[in-house]
This record gives structure tokens, C-alpha cells and sequence, in this order.
């Protein structure tokens, strides 16, 4: 199957370094802490954190920090098939754990002693992408929570398809069996949180295929904080500073 | 970097499923021409001075493919909707006009008008998909109009009258091919054209034709949508249609959905579709199964059914399907018949271009206009194809290539269109471009940009070489190499020394093709596409250059080269102690010939080293065959034949059997353990990408001829192990010294070929090698002249650490696709092979009619095939003339294999010994054939 046209261009016309159309958007569940709505190309995904707040179940409660707990799932209209998927199935769990580990790395979760954060992660629509927008949602929400941060963690996929490195592969592309990394990376500090991979790449191709990823979530970064500098001017402009 | 602003999203309707997919419009797409003030002109690939600018439809590419590969069209542009449109109605045609387009030679360029924000437009409602494709394609050819502004003339090129209407109204000129061409004003252009179908042809047209060929001779093909339903509800099933090679009207089509091969007989029953089409089946009442055939064979009868003399087959892949043979005498045939069926539909045209030449006929009165004639291709598979020419008197006696353009209800033959000429019906050089043409062998010239990755010449081994950490400086071993006489692509040399442990030694070193052919480069790309050399009996046609082939890569005597070396420790009991392998630097001590290498070996006054060394290898190597054999190896036979040809004519002089000498067998041996050494070793580092070779196991229905054949003269053969064959094979003794030879012959071709494979797509099992009895097996020996060798060197390479693994072992799709190519052309490159033998048989036997002694293999209702042992070649004798079937006067003995005469006078039965006549016929002018008769 051709992936990307011998003129450079993939199946939804984007070159093989464009990322999808991304957009995000602060405050989506009123109740919740802290929430966002983060989309990237077809995929949407919302997120809302609730917390530092006590812990439920004591026996778990930690003295030196907080404890981050993580939910994910998929709505059942999310894909074409609108089938009813049962809860914590393997993927979900997976998921669910690859989200928390990936932002207890950013939280100061020191600074919280014996509390606990929960964030629920949910797939709206899924083209592709879902776990990169999972984590991106997951930053807004915990920021818009106003909960400390080490620094954001972004996150953004690529694939190598027909030869070629592909950034942000969407459902078509990821669908085609071929080498899917994920990466998360803490902008700020440059540091790789998150790398994932299905599937098998030579040593230097892969090398070009994380590199492109990393590119790929810088540019989620800077998109994310002209979010939130904008949805700061928005208090500020609210409180009548 | 960042995403587009604008964009659309499309949506697809599914089956059930509604599917939304993202569609970005872009501004960053350019026109292609390179006079253009407001694009890139970079990639620009249309004429600076281009006037007028074509913009061509879906159906022009489609239908008016030959023409388009004209180099007299030009400055045209491919939208992309079009290229889509072609890749899914037909994949050849789109893989040529890729060819087109990649082509830095013609003026031709992709504009991706889908993706463009200007020419993208949206399905409006109750249009169809074919009308908003044809709009794009009018909205696109404006919108080259409006940016190009009146500088240029940008030409829409349609036959559809529709869209031709609408595009004039819009104000785009639009012009019919036909129209276009005769502006051009080169009548040699016009025979290029595709004839409209029947629907568009004007009346005065059909008036011409003779009111016979109107009549409906043909059902209908059922619309898509009713084989679709039909497909589901199971009363269809679905398959590729295979053509009998050796009996045109008989095809089968393998169905998953019933899990058998349907059988089709007849043309009528065919229903138009053709060899490689993908077609929908309907079965036919289980009482008809049997009836149909003998049906077919009556009211097809004045077609020429001829089985002409042939290369004896080597293997099940070349000779003709066996289906039970009903008697003369009308015995009801008690054998389970198979489903027979016939076609409703046809899913997917196989259609492309043949080559052959034109049914002889007379010259029509008033020469010179247009004439209708009856297109005979060489493929037997394929009908006869009606053109119409304006050239009919230098066609006549020409090899013609012609090209399918349609097959209505109403005629009996499809209709196409010339395409080229090759030359001369029966000159050497025009028959050996056949051969070539007709198994699809690329013979053009390496391209410059393959030559330009070639190493500069004269080549020599470098101190960088010999410095190189990886590569064994091995030039002190006394290397050398056995090889057919005139081998001037030398890919194999051998050493041999005495341990002090009283073990041997024994190198085979490969010319290292990989240190100079890299993964990517067109030369690598070259060399996988053409995938082997080919070996016709007056030229080769190399996979890679020749400086390459005969000379940097060439393991020549007294010259330094690169190799890549297996070196075992082995016992003189021929047991591998040790194996190891490395890259290294050999000096050939001497290139022999087999003849050569016998003669040393059989003079007992030598006592030179190689002349030693070829005694202690010969010794091995036969304790190595014994064990092989022991293992159940199969000691196949074939017929091969070898030509001494005339330096000056290229015409054979003389034909006689290839002798198989010791020094033979003793090279093979040691290339046989190499390439299974080689296997187990890329095996072990690569489970899931290795390219191996795999010989599948016979089913017994494929061996059926042979035990029928065996038990008519008393034979039994065990065929339950290749071991039980081979031993029985071995108690196969005849009373006359041949007999042997003759049942191995007969049992080879009951065997299909080995054929390569990806480790990935199968279970070790699967892996096995029938003929050899091995578990594993692979090719690596001979690197310059098959492509899977290269790739197993770079296995072997990688599997050593000394390079790294290409990209392209990552992706197991695209490793399939490599292994098919290769068994595709591998197959190919033997069918050219035994075909230039064929041709070469004919042209020896032109002057020179000879008796000689055959043997009977095949017997039939009219006659039996005889092989002719000592020209390899096979071929039918009537008993009866053609026409005369069913006369009563020879009756056949299913059960002894016999055809006896009705008063019982004269019988011949099954292998045994005949008298025959062979001479060179012209029964039409220009189409001779060798004719069998009996003495
Ligand atoms: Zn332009």
C-alpha cells in the first residue's frame, strides 16, 4: 500500500514532517479541578483532574507524597463500530498505567504529602494518536488544576511507513502495522519521560523516527503554552488586574 | 512542520460503518511548469517552451496507455484523482504511467489536484462518484488554464462526449483522442488507438461488419453488484482464472469459497475472461460435470488445436495439467469428476499486451486503407485478437505486439490494437525478442544512473582492502575454480588443504557482489527487479553490468578479488568439524573448465597441488553425496541439451546431451553444503527474515502420471518419503540401459519447482527441501547472477556483525513481495531459457531431416507423445489425421497404457521404443513447426 505518493504526500495530504491540525481547550467539566479537551486531527480526548485532595482508601496514603491515581477509556461512540467495550480490559489498563507513570514524572508529587490526585482520561474520538493525546490533555487539566509541575510533559507519535519517517500517524496509517513510537518528552528540561514502540527498527532509522517525534511534541509544547498563557490572560482579564 | 490551516473533512460511507478521514488542503502545491512566475519551479517538469498542455482523463489513460508511452505525446499532466482512479480499476496500466512519470526523459507531471486548496472540491449532492471525478478533472484543467493565463493552451483530452459537452460550456478546450492525434498529423500514431466499444461506434461502422459476427455469442456478464450479493449469498465464488498452457480451452479457477478448483471448459463456458482475470464462478448441475468437456472438444473442434513439439518438461511447472482421459471407445470414466463451472462476471481485468503475429490472409483488393485481421499470439492461452491496420502488407509476416482493448457479446474474438513490430516471423533475432517480451525480461541497457554506481575502472583490490579489520587476507591459499567452458561470470572458487590432524580445510569462496552492490541504490534496485541473469542459448541477459558481471566481481584466474568465504574443518570421512565464515581477498591459482578439472583428475601421472587438492575434494565430495542420498535425496534427471553454435551466424551447428562428469557433481556438492551451512547460519540470527529456498513435498496427485506410467510396465514405486522414491527410483531397472534414466526423467517432471520465501511467512516445517531431503536451504553461491544472493550475502554479512541489516528486512510485507518477484523471475528466466532452446531445436532441424529413436510417454485418444532422448525435445504422433477423431480405428488401454489398432495388428504402448522422422513443415507460409512421424 502507498503511504506516501511518490509527489511527498500522505493518504490525508499532509507531508511526511506535518502533524495533524491540533486545538485545545481549558475548562471543559466545570466540577472537576482542573480539565481540558485536547484534539489532534480526529482524535479528541478529554481530561479532567480532581485533587490534591485526601486520600480514600488510608492504607494507601503515602507520608512523602501524593499519590497519582490514573482512569482511562474509551466512550463507546468513539470509533465507527460503536461497539460497548467493557472497562478495564488489557489495552485500557495499559493505557491507564503508561498516563501515570508518565505525569507522576512531572508532578512534584513531594510537595503533596499523604494526598491524592486522580485523573480521568477519556477518548472522545479516536483517529490514531490517542495515547500522545491522552498525555497532552492530561498536562492541560493537571496545569489548569493549578497543580505543581516540574515542567509540561508533551507527547507526539511518528511511524516509519514505505521508507519514509512519518509524524503523527493517524488511524489509516497507524493501522498498517508498521512501527508506531510514541514519545514524551519534558520540554523544558529536554528530558525523553516516555518512549514506546511496537514492532521492530534498525538502530539508525529509529534514531530518526524519535528524533522526528521529539520535533513533533516541541511543537505540541509551544502550542500548550500559548494555551495556557492565553487562558491566564483570560483570569487576569476576569479578576480586573 | 506545523499543520495546515484550512482543511475539509471527507466523508466516506462504508458498508456500515460510517468513516470520517481527515483531508488537508494545502498551498504548497505547483503547477509544473517551469515558465511559471508564481510556483516553485524546482520540481517543474513540462517544456519551457511547452504551447499546449494536456490534460488527460481517467479513460485516455486507462485505454490509450501505448499511446501515452509514445514519446510524440508530451507536456502532459497527470491529475492525481486520475492516477487514483487508474491504480483502482487497473494496477498495470498504473504502474506504467508511474513509469511515465518518473521518466526523466518525457515531459509528463503529477499534479495533486486533490490535495491542492483550489482544485479540491466536494461531492455535491446526487452527484455520482464518476461525474464529481469528472468535474475535478474539468475544474483542475481551468484552473491550469486561469494560471498558466493565455501564454499557454491547456488541452482537456476526453472521449467522453459528456464531459467534453460540459468542459466546452465551461470554456476549457477539450478535444477527442482521436481528434488530437490526427492534429499531430503522424498517421503511425493512429494504429496506437484504441477502437471505441461497440456502443460508441457509429452505425455506418457496424453496417461494415458481416451480419454473422453480430449475433449475441456470448451470455452477458453479470452487473457488480449482483456478483457481490452472489459472492456473499455463496452461489458465486470468486477467483483467479488460469488458462491450461497446453490447452487453451480449459481453464481453472482456484475458489477459497469451496476450497477446489473449478474447472472450465470451453470458450463459451470462459465467457470472455482471460488468463490471470479475476472472475466470478458460477457451478455448473452436477450432471453436466462430465458432459461439458466432451462437449467443448466437439464444437471447438476447428480451432486449431495443436500440441506442437516441445522441450521435454523438467518439472510439474512446465507440463500439461493431467486430467483423466476418457476412452475413445466411450468407457464411462469412473474417476470423481470435479466441479465444473462457468463465468458470470469478471471482477478484474488481466489485460495487457501480447506478442504473436497475424492469421495468414489474403491481401484485401484495394490495399491500403483500413483492413480487419485476426491477431495469433504466441502464449496459447490467449484467443485470437481482432486489429484493424492500416500496414496489413508489412504486418503479414511480422511479429506484431498487440494490446487488448475490449470483448463484446457479439464477437467472437476480443479486439484490440497494434502496438509495435518486432521483426521478421522466424529470424533468430526477432524469435529471441520474443522469447524475451513473452516472459516479461527487462534486456534494455543498464541505465546511467546504474552504471554511475559502478566502482571506476580498472578495478583493483585497494590497500584499504587489504587493511579492512573484516576481510581475511587469503591470497597465500591455493584457490581455484570449476566452471562449464567460456564462464565468464565466475562466482564460485574452491580451496582444499591437509590439516596436520589429518582433516582438511575446504573454502568455498563467493565473489563478494554486496561490497559493491549497496542496499538502495539503483543498481540494487536494477538487479532485485531483473532478480537473475537469464541464459538464452546464444546470449545472456545479466542482472548486473558487466564490468561487474565479468570482471570486478568475476573470481578470474591470477587476479586479486573480493570474496566472501565458508571455511569447514573436515574429516576425511567428509563430517564438518567446524564452520566459519568471513569476508576475504583470494587470488584464483587457475579457472578450469569441468572437462579440464576431469582430465587432471583422471591423469594419474599429476601430481601438481590442484591437481591433488581436486583428488581430496572429489573424495570428500563423494562421501558427501553418498550421505545425501542416504538421507533420501532425490537423483533427478532431466533432458538438457546443449548447442555448439557458429561464431560468426550464431546459427547451432551441432545438438547433443549435456554431460554431467564428476567434477560436476563434486563443485555442486560442495556448493550444496555451503548454501545450507549458509542457511542454518542466517536462520539462527534472523528467525523471521530470511530469504530461504524451499522444495515443497509432491502430493500424490501430482505424481499420479508417473505411478500410472509405473504400473503399466510393472513397476511399483513407493513415493510415501522422498527416501521411499529414491530407493525405489534406484531398483527402477528396465531391461534396456536407459530405462533408469527414463523413469527419473519422468519422475522429475511430476515435481513442482523449490521456490524462495520469507522465514516469517511460514513454520519451520514448511521450510523443508524435498529434492534434497534438507531441512534448510538457501542460495548463496552465486551472487552475480541471482538477486537472492545478494540478499543472503547481506544476511550472512549482517548475521556476522560486519554490516548492518538493510531497512527493507524490517518490513515482512515488502520482503514477500521480494521473494515472489524473485520466484516470478527465476520461473521466467526458465521459460526463456527452454524457449530459446526450443527456437534454436527448430532452426537446427530447418535443413537437416533426421531419423532418430523416441520413446513413448503419453498415450491418446488419437496418437501419443514421444520424447526424443537425444534432442531433449517432446512431441505428439498422429495415428489418426486431425479431423478424423472417434473413427473407430485405434482404441485406447486405460489400464496398460496402450493404443492398439481395432484388428489388433499393430499396438504401441507406454516407454516403449519407436522409429521416428523429425523435418522442419511450413504448413501456412512464415509459420514453420517441427513435425513427428513415425518410420
Ligand atoms: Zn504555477
Amino acid at each position: 500500500m502507498e503511504f506516501v505518493s511518490p509527489e511527498g504526500l500522505r493518504l490525508d495530504g499532509r507531508r511526511p514532517m506535518e502533524m495533524r491540525q491540533i486545538r485545545a481547550e481549558i475548562g471543559a467539566v466545570s466540577r472537576a479541578d482542573g480539565s481540558a479537551i485536547f484534539e489532534m486531527g480526529n482524535t479528541k480526548v478529554v481530561a479532567a483532574v480532581y485533587g490534591p485532595r485526601e486520600v480514600q482508601n488510608r492504607s494507601q496514603q503515602m507520608s512523602d507524597q501524593a499519590l497519582i491515581r490514573c482512569e482511562y477509556s474509551m466512550a463507546n461512540f468513539s470509533t465507527g463500530d460503536r461497539k460497548r467495550k467493557p472497562k478495564g480490559d488489557r489495552r485500557s489498563t495499559e493505557i491507564s498505567l503508561v498516563i501515570r507513570q508518565t505525569m507522576e514524572a512531572c508532578i512534584m508529587t513531594n510537595l503533596m504529602p499523604r494526598s491524592q490526585i486522580d485523573i480521568y482520561v477519556q477518548v472522545l474520538q479516536a483517529d490514531g494518536g490517542t495515547r500522545s493525546a491522552c498525555i497532552n490533555a492530561a498536562t492541560l487539566a493537571l496545569a489548569d488544576a493549578g497543580i505543581p509541575m516540574r515542567d509540561l510533559v508533551t507527547s507526539c507519535s511518528a511511524g516509519y511507513l514505505n521508507s519514509t519517517p512519518l509524524l503523527d500517524l493517524n488511524y489509516v496509517e497507524d493501522s498498517a502495522g508498521g512501527p508506531d513510537v510514541t514519545v514524551g518528552i519534558l520540554p523544558k528540561l529536554d528530558k525523553v519521560t516516555l518512549l514506546q514502540m511496537d514492532s521492530k527498527l534498525p538502530i539508525d532509522i529509529l534514531e530518526n523516527v524519535v528524533q522526528l517525534a521529539t520535533e513533533g511534541c516541541k511543537a505540541v509544547a509551544n502550542y500548550i503554552r500559548e494555551i495556557l498563557l492565553e487562558n491566564t490572560k483570560q483570569l487576569e482579564y476576569r479578576r480586573g488586574v | 512542520m506545523l499543520h495546515n490551516k484550512s482543511f475539509v473533512k471527507k466523508t466516506k460511507a462504508g458498508k456500515v460503518m460510517k468513516q470520517v478521514r481527515e483531508h488537508y488542503l494545502r498551498d504548497d502545491i505547483y503547477c509544473g511548469a517551469p515558465f511559471c512566475t508564481a510556483c516553485d519551479t524546482s520540481a517543474a517538469r513540462l517544456s519551457p517552451s511547452a504551447s499546449t498542455i494536456l490534460v488527460v482523463d481517467t479513460n485516455v489513460v486507462l485505454h490509450q496507455i501505448d499511446l501515452l508511452e509514445n514519446p510524440a505525446i508530451d507536456n502532459v499532466v497527470v491529475l492525481s484523482i486520475v492516477l487514483e482512479e487508474v491504480k483502482n480499476k487497473n494496477m498495470s496500466v498504473y504502474n506504467r504511467i508511474r513509469a511515465i512519470c518518473s521518466n526523466s526523459m518525457r515531459k509528463f507531471f503529477v499534479f495533486s489536484n486533490e490535495y491542492h486548496r483550489d482544485t479540491y472540491i466536494k461531492e455535491m449532492s446526487g452527484e455520482t462518484k464518476n461525474d464529481r471525478n469528472d468535474r475535478a478533472i474539468r475544474v483542475a484543467a481551468q484552473w491550469y488554464q486561469k494560471h498558466l493565463g493565455g501564454a499557454v493552451k491547456v488541452l482537456l483530452i476526453t472521449n467522453d462526449k459528456e464531459n467534453k459537452r460540459k468542459a466546452t460550456e465551461e470554456g476549457i478546450h477539450a478535444e477527442t483522442v482521436e481528434s488530437y492525434v490526427k492534429s499531430l498529423d503522424q498517421t503511425a500514431l493512429l494504429d496506437l488507438l484504441v477502437r471505441p466499444s461497440s456502443e460508441d461506434v457509429n452505425m455506418e461502422e457496424v453496417e461494415d461488419l458481416r451480419p454473422s459476427k453480430r449475433k449475441i455469442i456470448y451470455n452477458e456478464h453479470k452487473p457488480m453488484s449482483e456478483i457481490t450479493s452472489g459472492l456473499h449469498r455463496g452461489i458465486y465464488h470468486q477467483g483467479k482464472l488460469r488458462v491450461n498452457r497446453f490447452n487453451p480451452f480449459e481453464a481453472y479457477v482456484g475458489s477459497e469459497s469451496i476450497g477446489d478448483e473449478i474447472i472450465i471448459y470451453g470458450r463459451s463456458n470462459m465467457n470472455r475472461a482471460f488468463d490471470g482475470d479475476i472472475v466470478a464462478v458460477e457451478l455448473l448441475p452436477q450432471d453436466q460435470w462430465q458432459e461439458e468437456k466432451s462437449l467443448a472438444i466437439a464444437c471447438e473442434e476447428d480451432e486449431d488445436e495443436d500440441d506442437g513439439v516441445h522441450l521435454a518438461p523438467n518439472s510439474a511447472d512446465d507440463a500439461p495439467r493431467t486430467v483423466p482421459q476418457q476412452g475413445s471407445t466411450g468407457e464411462v470414466n469412473t474417476a470423481p469428476s470435479r466441479p465444473s463451472g462457468r463465468v458470470v462476471g469478471i471482477i478484474k481485468r488481466n489485460w495487457h499486451s501480447y506478442c504473436g503475429s497475424l492469421d495468414p490472409m489474403p491481401l484485401p483488393a484495394g490495399s491500403g486503407g483500413v483492413a480487419h485481421a485476426l491477431f495469433v499470439s504466441k502464449d496459447r492461452r490467449i484467443p485470437k485478437i481482432r486489429i484493424q491496420t492500416r500496414q496489413l502488407e508489412n504486418l503479414l509476416d511480422k511479429r506484431i505486439i498487440v494490446a487488448v482493448d475490449s470483448w463484446d457479446r457479439q464477437s467472437r474474438y476480443p479486439s484490440g490494437h497494434y502496438v509495435r513490430t518486432i521483426g521478421e516471423i522466424g529470424d533468430r533475432d526477432t524469435e529471441s525478442e520474443v522469447v524475451l517480451i513473452e516472459n516479461d525480461i527487462n534486456s534494455r541497457p543498464f541505465s546511467s544512473q546504474v552504471l554511475a554506481c559502478l566502482p571506476p575502472l580498472p578495478w583493483s583490490v585497494s590497500p584499504e582492502d587489504l587493511s579492512n579489520p573484516i576481510r581475511q587476507d587469503l591470497r597465500g591459499l591455493c584457490v581455484f575454480s570449476v566452471d562449464p567452458p567460456g564462464c565468464k561470470d565466475i562466482d564460485d572458487a574452491l580451496h582444499c588443504t591437509s590439516l596436520p590432524n589429518g582433516n582438511f580445510e575446504v573454502g568455498v569462496h563467493i565473489a563478494d557482489v554486496t561490497n559493491f552492490v549497496h542496499p538502495g541504490t539503483p543498481l540494487d534496485e536494477e538487479a532485485s527487479q531483473r532478480g537473475t541473469s537469464v541464459y538464452l542459448v546464444e546470449r545472456r541477459i545479466d542482472m548486473l553490468p558487466k564490468p561487474l558481471t565479468e570482471d570486478i566481481c568475476s573470481l578470474r584466474s591470477d587476479v586479486e578479488r573480493l570474496a566472501f568465504s565458508v571455511i569447514w574443518e573436515m574429516t576425511p570421512e567428509a563430517d564438518i568439524v567446524s564452520t566459519r565464515f568471513t569476508k576475504s581477498i583470494i587470488k584464483s591459482s587457475a579457472a578450469l573448465s569441468y572437462v579440464e578439472a576431469q582430465a587432471r583428475m583422471d591423469d594419474s601421472r599429476l601430481m601438481d597441488p590442484i591437481t591433488t587438492n581436486l583428488r581430496n575434494m572429489n573424495s570428500l565430495a563423494k562421501k558427501m553425496r553418498l550421505r545425501r542420498i542416504q538421507r533420501g535425496a532425490l537423483t533427478l534427471a532431466s533432458a538438457e541439451v546443449k548447442f555448439q553454435i557458429d561464431t560468426e551466424t550464431h546459427d547451432p551447428l551441432d545438438i547433443g546431451m549435456y554431460q554431467i562428469r564428476e567434477a560436476n557433481q563434486m563443485v555442486e556438492e560442495f556448493m550444496l553444503a555451503a548454501n545450507v551451512s549458509v542457511a542454518e547460519q542466517i536462520l539462527k540470527s534472523f528467525p523471521l527474515c530470511s530469504l530461504l529456498r524451499r522444495h515443497p513435498t509432491p502430493t500424490r496427485e501430482m505424481l499420479e502420471p508417473l505411478l500410472r506410467t509405473a504400473a503399466a510396465v510393472g513397476l511399483h514405486l513407493d513415493v510415501s518419503s522422498s527416501k521411499a522414491l529414491a530407493d525405489s527410483l534406484d531398483h527402477a531397472v528396465g531391461d534396456d540401459p536407459y530405462f533408469n534414466k527414463l523413469i527419473r526423467i519422468l519422475a522429475t517432471r511430476c515435481m513442482t519447482q523449490a521456490v524462495y520465501f520469507s522465514s516469517g511467512d511460514l513454520t519451520p516445517p514448511e521450510y523443508h527441501h524435498y529434492g534434497l531431503a534438507a531441512p534448510l536451504y538457501t542460495h548463496f553461491t552465486s551472487p552475480i547472477r541471482r538477486y537472492a544472493d545478494v540478499i543472503v550475502h547481506r544476511l550472512l554479512a549482517a548475521s556476522l556483525e560486519i554490516s548492518k541489516l538493510p531497512p527493507v528486512f524490517q518490513d515482512r510485507l515488502q520482503l514477500t513481495s521480494i521473494s515472489d518477484n524473485l520466484n516470478y523471475r527465476h520461473r521466467n528466466a526458465q521459460m526463456a531459457g527452454r524457449a530459446s532452446v526450443e527456437l534454436h531445436t527448430l532452426i537446427y532441424f530447418r535443413n537437416r531431416p533426421t531419423d532418430t529413436e523416441a520413446r513413448v510417454v503419453k498415450i491418446r485418444s488419437n496418437g501419443f507423445f514421444v520424447f526424443v532422448p537425444k534432442y531433449g525435445i517432446e512431441g505428439p504422433i498422429y495415428l489418426t489425421q486431425k479431423g478424423e477423431k472417434g473413427s473407430g480405428e485405434w482404441y485406447v488401454d486405460e489400464e496398460q497404457q496402450k493404443i492398439k489398432k481395432m484388428d489388433g495388428s499393430i499396438s504401441y504402448s507406454i516407454l516403449q521404443t519407436v522409429q521416428i522422422h523429425m523435418e522442419v513443415v511450413e504448413p501456412q507460409p512464415n509459420r514453420s513447426k517441427l513435425q513427428l512421424t513415425l518410420i
